[in-house]
């Protein structure tokens, strides 16, 4: 099977700053036909042509799953990224034809649930958006806590707020709010399920302390695409095809794998979905493995790396690619 | 030009016929002299013009004998469809995928008009017209999974994905090749296959899940799979047993070619968008040998095939009382000779 999904040709309608350091952007395919129907935790990947780059970042579809009209995506500034937050703030204004794919969704509610309990922080409210959107249309039960910095940069609360009233609460950095989560998980009917979307360490408190009160881990549902993290530049042999590449210090190892010609599976671009997952053939240095797929075991073991998110240091990496 | 549709039975008098044109396009699934099991799963594309794949989803001939048949069966066995409380959405979403593409394939038979929710479907060939409110399960005389699939042939399994796996949640089955949907409900991939032998040593059933679980919309794949069945039964469920399995010994070497046919299966795999389910349509294609040997090639390639096939799959299969008498048969029409690579006929 060829890489990734199916690609979707779109244009971009609208351009919406929200805060300081959100925007959202709206899209629409270019031949005016409805976009795919989708599920509310879909995200797509993002062709972003920057020159002579193209990086390709997922985003949480944000908008109701009952409207194909258009996409809405929002994008959290990140100035000490990679730069791809950065050319979406900067550089893609309305009018620009752009490049997505299909809806993939690796997020997805459990439609079992008695009661979906939602935990959001930061830019992890997106996929949300689009879930209290589907469950409101089927009159699902749901409760949304998310916390934030500051009401300022609260990306969408008052909008949440105004939508489901008491079935969303509010915590602020600033103001020393906290969610009182062992109360929260200790409280919940039989039958609920737990989503978390965050940073990383939000995701992990919230894994742990379900564990230890008892949650089933069937019923405990998280997300987070790890960003590619730039670093120092290094070189890879790519044993079946016989090239040797330079991985640069703003590229991920999948960007430049796929920059010498080589087309290896993916999809979500973000160390979740464990299409791109690669052999090491021989390696002479060190991983930084930063994926949510391998196993522990698997990175202690040099013989897999992530080339969408993890990268290495060292003499020597050949790769079964 | 549309199609002509059959009046034909697949019980008691067993009127089923292939015509001469629906005989050149059975899917044969052997591609060789020789039959073993591999993960023959490819992308579900359009393929050539009067070919089984010409539209993703295929109606032919037998549709209304077929969906005739089924509703018999229904009104005998309400469990043959059955839908877990979860699974509506999935029901809706195939509701949507099944009209869209028999609309999209056979515009002369079936219409799909859309203003917003407000959804009319006109089925010509079952004289129906039905105006619904797309999403409203209250619009539609049944829930929408069996509403369209009482329209649309092939048995069709929707499975839900939840923790790395496919859950068996709600289907209609009643065409299948002896297995129940009231006995699989609600099990998971592995659940559900454990009978199959061989297969689990070769790790067929772990990649086969790995690949299932990542279909991604927009993208559907495929697979041919294969039996055999006496007499052109489309119903051939552990429930009705009793009514089937004894046509078994029933097969002679003077009633081989009118009574033994080869049922091939074609699967297919589709992420579905609202619910991110996946549907498993099972389209049943049968033939009698008396057809499939006016085809010189098929006729010595599957000589060839079921003379060896291994003894664990022909049991499996449930050919092992009668696979001696259609070798027998067969063997008269296969002079030796090479056959051509490929599926189709010469």
């Amino acid at each position: 099977m060829s890489t990734g999904t199916t690609k979707l040709d779109v244009v971009v309608s609208n351009v919406v700053p929200v805060n300081e350091l959100v925007t959202r952007f709206h899209f629409r395919r270019r031949d005016g036909e409805l976009l795919p129907t989708f599920s509310g935790g879909a995200h797509v990947v993002v062709e972003m042509r920057d020159g002579d780059r193209t990086r390709l970042n997922p985003y949480s579809l944000m908008g109701s799953p009952l409207d194909t009209r258009e996409y809405t995506i929002s994008v959290r500034r990140d100035d000490v990224g990679r730069g791809g937050s950065l050319f979406m703030h900067r550089s893609v204004k309305p009018g620009l034809e752009m490049v997505i794919s299909y809806p993939v969704n690796l997020f997805s509610l459990d439609l079992r649930a008695r009661k979906h309990l939602m935990l959001a922080g930061g830019i992890g409210i997106t996929p949300f958006m689009a879930q209290t959107s589907q469950l409101a249309g089927s009159g699902g039960n749901f409760e949304l806590h998310y916390t934030c910095r500051t009401a300022s940069l609260g990306t969408y609360a008052d909008v949440l707020q105004q939508r489901y009233d008491r079935r969303v609460r509010l915590y602020h950095d600033d103001l020393d709010e906290r969610i009182e989560l062992d109360r929260l998980l200790s409280s919940q009917p039989l039958g609920t399920h737990l989503y978390v979307c965050g940073p990383a360490g939000m995701i992990n408190w919230v894994r742990d302390r379900a564990a230890a009160l008892g949650w089933p881990a069937e019923t405990v549902h998280f997300e987070h695409f790890a960003a590619p993290q730039p670093g120092a530049p290094f070189d890879v042999t790519l044993a079946v095809t016989g090239k040797t590449i330079r991985v640069g210090s703003q590229q991920s190892l999948l960007e430049a794998i796929e920059a010498a010609g080589v087309d290896p599976p993916y999809l979500c671009r973000g160390g979740v979905c464990g299409q791109c997952e690669t052999n090491v053939v021989s390696h002479d240095g060190k991983f930084i493995h930063n994926d949510h797929w391998l196993s522990e075991e698997d990175h202690r073991s040099g013989c897999k790396i992530m080339p969408c998110v993890s990268r290495f240091e060292g003499k020597s990496l050949v790769l079964e690619r | 030009m549309g199609i002509t549709f059959r009046k034909e039975t697949f019980r008691d008098d067993f009127t089923f016929r292939n015509s001469p044109e629906h005989i050149r396009r059975f899917p044969f699934p052997f591609h060789e002299d020789s039959y073993m099991y591999a993960v023959n799963i490819e992308p579900h594309v359009v393929g050539p013009k009067g070919s089984v794949l010409e539209n993703l989803i295929d109606v032919d001939e037998h549709y209304v004998a077929e969906m005739q048949d089924r509703a018999l069966v229904l009104a005998e066995d309400p469990l043959r469809c059955q839908s877990l409380p979860h699974m509506t959405l999935a029901g809706w979403d195939l509701l949507e995928l099944l009209m869209e593409q028999q609309a999209l394939g056979y515009p002369e038979h079936f219409t799909l008009t859309r203003d917003g929710d407000r959804w009319r479907w006109i089925n010509r060939p079952l004289g129906i017209d039905d105006t619904f409110t797309f999403g409203d399960t209250s619009t539609l005389p049944y829930g929408p999974m069996e509403y369209i699939t009482r329209q649309s042939q092939g048995d069709f399994c929707i499975l839900d994905q939840r923790d790395g796996n496919l859950w068996m949640d709600a289907g209609m089955v009643t065409t299948q090749a002896d297995w129940s949907l009231d006995f699989d409900i609600g099990m998971n991939f592995f659940e559900w296959h454990a009978p199959v032998p061989l297969a689990h040593e070769k790790g067929i059933f772990i990649r086969a899940l790995k690949f299932l679980t990542n279909i991604q919309q927009g993208k559907p794949a495929r697979r041919l799979n294969w039996t055999m069945t006496i007499n052109p039964r489309l119903d051939t469920s552990p429930e009705n047993y009793h009514k089937w399995g004894p046509d078994r010994s029933t097969v002679t070497p003077e009633n081989v070619g009118d009574k033994v046919h080869l049922r091939v299966e074609l699967q297919s795999f589709w992420r579905l968008p609202r619910s991110n389910g996946i549907v498993f349509p099972i389209r049943c294609y049968l033939i009698k040998m008396d057809e499939l040997v006016t085809q010189p090639k098929w006729a010595r390639r599957l000589h060839r095939v079921i003379r060896d096939l291994p003894e664990e799959l022909a049991t499996y299969k449930g050919l092992t009382r009668y696979r001696p008498t259609l070798v027998e048969w067969l063997s008269k029409l296969d002079d030796g000779s090479p056959t051509s690579p490929g599926f189709g006929p010469d």
